[in-house]
């Protein structure tokens, strides 16, 4: 009844191309992001910023790159904790070691270090398919652990191997409280959705979908797979990079290479997996899923246990995170394989109909 | 010199011992094209239960022959195998049938997560022991020869025994039985096995069960080595490459590439190491098996992947 | 289909709502402890009997009537070992229950992060036995307390042992010794001093690295047994350190010339080794296993004998459980110090709880009272020394227990102080803090 397009005529090419053609999803949208900016840094407490917000955003990020490696190019990943390591530790690098060096250029940079990266390592993937591929990338996660942890030049010669960064300031706006933290993740994951989305619906996007679905297919009507396969890797390891800057700036501020380890790649895919592959909306789901989980559990499980009598300990609380964790991915592939993305999929067509069932 | 053969002989050892648990991901992934990521937890949890349990029955049944408890403790490890294998068929893979390949790999990455977290809850996370009697001192070999003799680990060579009995018991089963053949079948062709009537999820639950069983014997052997604890499930990153390596689907290919990549691990770490700061072990591997790819994309036995459009 | 969509969509808004509705700000009457620690992972053997310690020493204060009546509430969070865990679980509990007093984050990697946070926050960190080393020097680091010693100091006690028992600083010239380390900014913290040493002395420093978690030994060792080296220092933790010990007996290199730091000599790190670890020596951080210690005494019965105990009553005593129980101490007794400058029977705030730390005056006669007699060593803390003691002893493993086999020792501060000084000027030009005035000192 309210999600008919009903009078909602185009009258150029322009209009019916656009990302939102049905007037209530651009309604939608752009409430979805004046809530995003201005609602929830009043409403929200600093906790929340620090704890949930600001690592949804920069994980949705980065699920969002990687989404677009795997979910539109069909190329599977582990490395993606390498990636976002080179980001944060050449952001890093070209802060300290350039004064004067502006946040968002050394965050671009950085992003720029780990297209560079990513290509190098994606180039297996020319010859290599499916499952060797998977441990090919897995190559480049422990190849970037070793080496940030071993070549001093990256950390600038510390003698402990952790690096920190502070007094982040953007065009003199300094950013060190958490709703300034917020407000810049959200500033620069809004315009990279929006590229990334742009960029799917493109000539580029429509050939990673090829290479995705049949890539000999694609190759026989003449998409070079060369450069399908390494502009996904680029453009999916730049924003990774950027992701894992911002991860190392805003949200640690200071770090070691164990925080980009093959735990952080595993929840990456995770992310995508859950929130569905080849969505880019999918990536906010998911990585909304994974954050707020171990949090609501590690609140949830002592509650329940104190109603029921038990005293829970936190190994217990880690380990059922670990079981509850596995158990529903399990559930979500058993009962959606396609992620949530998919589940907001079928409500918004079930929307359209409603209030009738048919 | 000596050193070189030593570094060597320990690699191949090293070798084998990542085969033990590189066979259970060939065993799954030949029978029913499940790349099992969750192998690492399985030895895990293999060998927590048998620790525990060579820890427990004693003192329920009161008895204290190490023997004994060793025995019970492996036939009940063996059950708690089998049941996680029934289990994880009936409420895992029969639900994925003809997903995916990616879908069914991040199944099993769920169910690492829920046996780490499982095995962990029941059986706790200290180091626990397994004593099944290997020897732990060294042998010196060739004194005369060779100043300070090459050293060669004695648990190590037990291992490596096993292992070698356990691959050949696995050949037999594979050729000369009837569920072997049966098994061979559905890796061959799910639906062309159903149709001449083999019972395609109990082939699974009896190639999971085999899989747990070789997990048990590496947990026990690496946990005989190292001590029963969490790490142990960090060991399947570890034999991933060693599978890469050898072909997915090739249980000699297991081992080859677990000798290849031992030996290159070792001979890298100790030679080259020491000039670029120590500690590539782990990434050595990984690269070599990336240029091995570069030129065979299916590894070194592996079948040839044959795209059709 | 709907059904199950229906209740998926159930699952995730009351996922939502419950984060959401969880922060409650209660003013509290109790001085809140918070403890990160970790019960899960693979540093899980050294982490739990700490961190049954440390909670055991917060219940035993409740149980001895609170600090000048002040009662402690405690909450763990596990941590796992990893840095953004032990933030997110500093984030978490930094406000909770009137605010944490001071955290104890039992990790070096954390620590740095937490170096970042806490100034910020106003919650002093101690870091006794690890985190930076240079944090030392108070003028720079206003809000880290290294009590007790840190790395540098551990390195330069254990190179004092051994030139003992080689005769002399000049009998080590041409003498090899390896350090195993963790590769981590845990392990890598001794090598600057280790380095220095090296060039002081003549000796040779072979630095052998372990990836994390440290179960694949078996090359490094293979190193050490072409090498020969005299002594072989262990910078390990958690399974790192049986594994090692474990490839010693392998490789058959003699265990009594072997050192551990004080993080890696203890009963998880041998008990499975059993009579293979026979030998091997660590550095004991003042205290040992203390089974016949007087607090342990009294944690016995008025806690255990009660069923109030965390973990098992075997663990008491232990050297991790009484490393737990005496850093718990250390930041109890800040508070105590504190309540004598703001009030006593007050709950204190986080900066009150940094000045009471900054002039810790511990005597013999304080910690005798307190049940730490021949256990701890008198420390005292001041603006510029924010570490109070260098006390350690050497302890040797006979199979079964653990024994002390050498007097008590002192770090060398000829050395260590000017490196001290170094990093922290440092570290404050990168950071743009200006060393604290005398006046502020006082504050």
């Amino acid at each position: 009844m309210f999600y008919r397009e009903n009078g909602q005529f185009k009258t150029s090419y322009r209009a019916d191309q656009q990302i939102f053609p049905i007037a209530q999803d651009r309604i939608a949208i752009l409430a979805l992001i004046a809530v995003a900016f201005v609602a929830v840094p009043l409403l929200a407490d600093e906790y929340l910023m620090r704890a949930i917000f600001i690592p949804f955003l920069i994980l949705a990020l980065a699920a969002l790159g990687l989404n677009i490696l795997v979910g539109y190019c069909g190329q599977i990943s582990l490395g993606t904790g390498a990636f976002m390591a080179v980001g944060a530790y050449a952001a890093y690098n070209f802060t300290v070691r350039i004064d004067g060096m502006p946040l968002i250029v050394a965050l671009l940079l950085g992003g720029l270090c780990a297209a560079v990266v990513g290509v190098l390592f994606g180039i297996p993937s020319l010859r290599i398919k499916g499952l060797y591929l998977a441990v090919a990338t897995l190559a480049a996660q422990f190849f970037c652990d070793w080496a940030f942890l071993r070549i001093k030049w990256f950390t600038n010669d510390s003698a402990s191997g952790s690096v920190n960064v502070s007094n982040l300031s953007v065009f003199g706006w300094t950013i060190d409280t958490p709703y300034d933290k917020y407000l810049f993740c959200l500033g620069v994951v809004t315009v990279f959705a929006l590229l990334a989305k742009n960029l799917v619906r493109s000539h580029v996007g429509r050939e990673w979908m090829a290479i995705r679905d049949m890539d000999v297919a694609a190759a026989v009507i003449g998409i070079r797979p060369v450069y399908a396969k390494l502009t996904a890797f680029a453009v999916s390891s730049f924003i990774v990079g950027v992701a894992g800057a911002l991860w190392g700036f805003v949200h640690l501020g200071a770090w070691e290479p164990a925080a980009f380890s093959i735990d952080r790649s595993f929840q990456l895919l995770f992310m995508i997996i859950i929130g569905g592959l080849g969505s880019i909306m999918g990536s906010f789901f998911g990585a909304a899923f994974i954050v707020v989980l171990p949090i609501f559990l590690n609140q949830a499980l002592p509650a329940l246990g104190s109603l029921v009598g038990l005293n829970i300990g936190t190994a217990f609380v880690s380990h059922a995170e670990f079981m509850i964790f596995g158990a529903l991915i399990v559930f979500f592939l058993i009962v959606e394989p396609h992620g949530l993305a998919r589940l907001w999929s079928i409500g918004k067509e079930k929307l359209r109909l409603w209030p009738f069932p048919h | 010199m000596g050193f070189f053969i030593e570094t060597t002989i320990g690699g191949l050892m090293s070798g084998m011992l990542y085969s033990l648990v590189a066979l259970g991901f060939v065993l799954i992934f030949k029978a029913s094209g499940v790349f099992n990521f969750a192998q690492g937890a399985m030895v895990l949890f293999a060998a927590l239960a048998m620790a525990r349990f060579a820890e427990w029955f004693p003192a329920l049944l009161g008895f204290d022959s190490k023997l004994l408890a060793n025995l019970l403790a492996f036939a009940a490890a063996l059950a708690v195998m089998v049941a996680v294998a029934w289990l994880i068929e009936r409420l895992v893979l029969g639900k994925l049938v003809n997903q995916e390949g990616i879908t069914l790999l991040m199944a099993t990455l769920g169910i690492t997560y829920f046996l780490d977290g499982f095995g962990q809850t029941l059986f706790g996370s200290d180091i626990y022991k397994i004593d099944i009697g290997l020897p732990k001192d060294p042998l010196f070999l060739l004194e005369s020869v060779f100043q300070g003799g090459v050293l060669v680990n004695k648990e190590d060579l037990f291992a490596a025994a096993i292992a070698a009995a356990l691959v050949i018991a696995l050949s037999i089963f594979f050729q000369f039985t009837g569920t072997g053949r049966a098994l061979r079948a559905v890796a061959d062709d799910h639906q062309a096995a159903q149709s001449i009537g083999i019972p395609l999820s109990r082939v699974w639950v009896i190639v999971w069960s085999v899989a747990g069983f070789t997990a048990l014997v590496a947990g026990i052997i690496w946990g005989s080595k190292l001590g029963v604890q969490f790490s142990l499930s960090l060991l399947a990153l570890k034999a991933l490459p060693v599978v890469i390596l050898g072909g997915l689907t090739s249980v000699p290919g297991a081992i080859i590439g677990g000798l290849i990549l031992g030996v290159g691990e070792k001979l890298s770490e100790v030679f080259l190491g020491p000039h670029i700061g120590g500690g590539i072990e782990i990434w050595f591997g990984y690269v070599l098996v990336l240029f091995v790819l570069l030129v065979r994309p299916q590894g070194l036995f592996g079948e040839k992947i044959i795209d059709r459009v | 289909m709907k059904l199950k969509s229906l209740s998926i969509a159930a699952m995730l808004a009351a996922a939502g709502l419950a984060s959401v509705a969880t922060t409650a700000f209660a003013q509290a009457k109790e001085q809140f402890f918070p403890v990160l620690s970790y019960r899960t992972g693979a540093y899980a053997p050294n982490g739990v009997p700490w961190a049954n310690g440390y909670v055991d020493y917060l219940k035993l204060t409740n149980a001895r009537g609170g600090v000048n009546g002040v009662k402690l509430s405690f909450e763990e969070c596990e941590t796992g070992y990893a840095t953004d865990r032990g933030v997110e679980c500093y984030e978490r509990l930094k406000g909770k229950n009137g605010g944490a007093t001071v955290f104890h984050p039992l990790s070096t990697g954390i620590t740095f992060a937490l170096t970042e946070k806490a100034p910020g926050d106003k919650i002093p960190i101690i870091t006794a036995g690890y985190g930076r080393s240079e944090s030392t020097d108070g003028n720079v680091f206003k809000w880290n307390f290294p009590l007790t010693g840190t790395y540098w100091d551990a390195a330069d006690i254990l190179l004092q042992h051994i030139s003992k028992k080689e005769g002399g600083w000049d009998k080590l010239k041409g003498k090899k010794i390896a350090l195993i380390y963790h590769d981590s900014p845990y392990g890598k913290e001794p090598i600057p001093l280790l380095v220095e040493r090296s060039k002081m002395h003549g000796f040779d420093l072979a630095q052998i690295p372990v990836t994390h978690p440290g179960v694949e030994q078996k090359a490094a060792w293979l190193q050490i047994r072409q090498n020969r080296p005299d002594y072989v220092l262990l910078w390990g933790w958690g399974v790192m350190n049986s594994t090692s010990l474990k490839e010693a007996v392998a490789t058959g290199y003699p265990r009594d010339k072997m050192y551990g730091v004080w993080w890696a000599a203890a009963e998880p790190d041998v008990k499975d080794v059993g009579d293979g670890a026979k030998g091997y020596n660590g550095l004991a951080l003042q205290h040992g296993a203390e089974p016949n210690a007087a607090v342990v005494k009294e944690v016995l019965t008025k806690l255990h004998g009660k069923g109030q105990g965390t973990g098992p009553k075997e663990e008491v005593g232990s050297v991790l459980y009484m490393r737990g129980l005496s850093q718990a101490m250390l930041g109890v007794e800040g508070v105590r110090r504190a309540q004598e400058r703001y009030g006593k029977g007050k709950v204190m705030t986080g900066e009150q709880t940094r000045w009471g730390l900054e002039n810790l005056a511990l005597d013999q006669k304080k910690l005798d009272a307190l049940g730490f007699a021949g256990v701890m060593r008198p420390i005292s803390t001041s603006c510029a020394d924010h570490r109070g003691a260098t006390w350690a002893r050497v302890h040797t493993w006979d199979g079964a227990k653990w024994n002390f086999s050498s007097d008590w020792y002192e770090a060398d501060q000829a050395v260590i102080k000017p490196m001290i000084k170094a990093a922290a000027d440092k570290y404050a030009a990168e950071k743009k803090i200006e060393r604290r005035t005398p006046a502020d000192c006082q504050s």
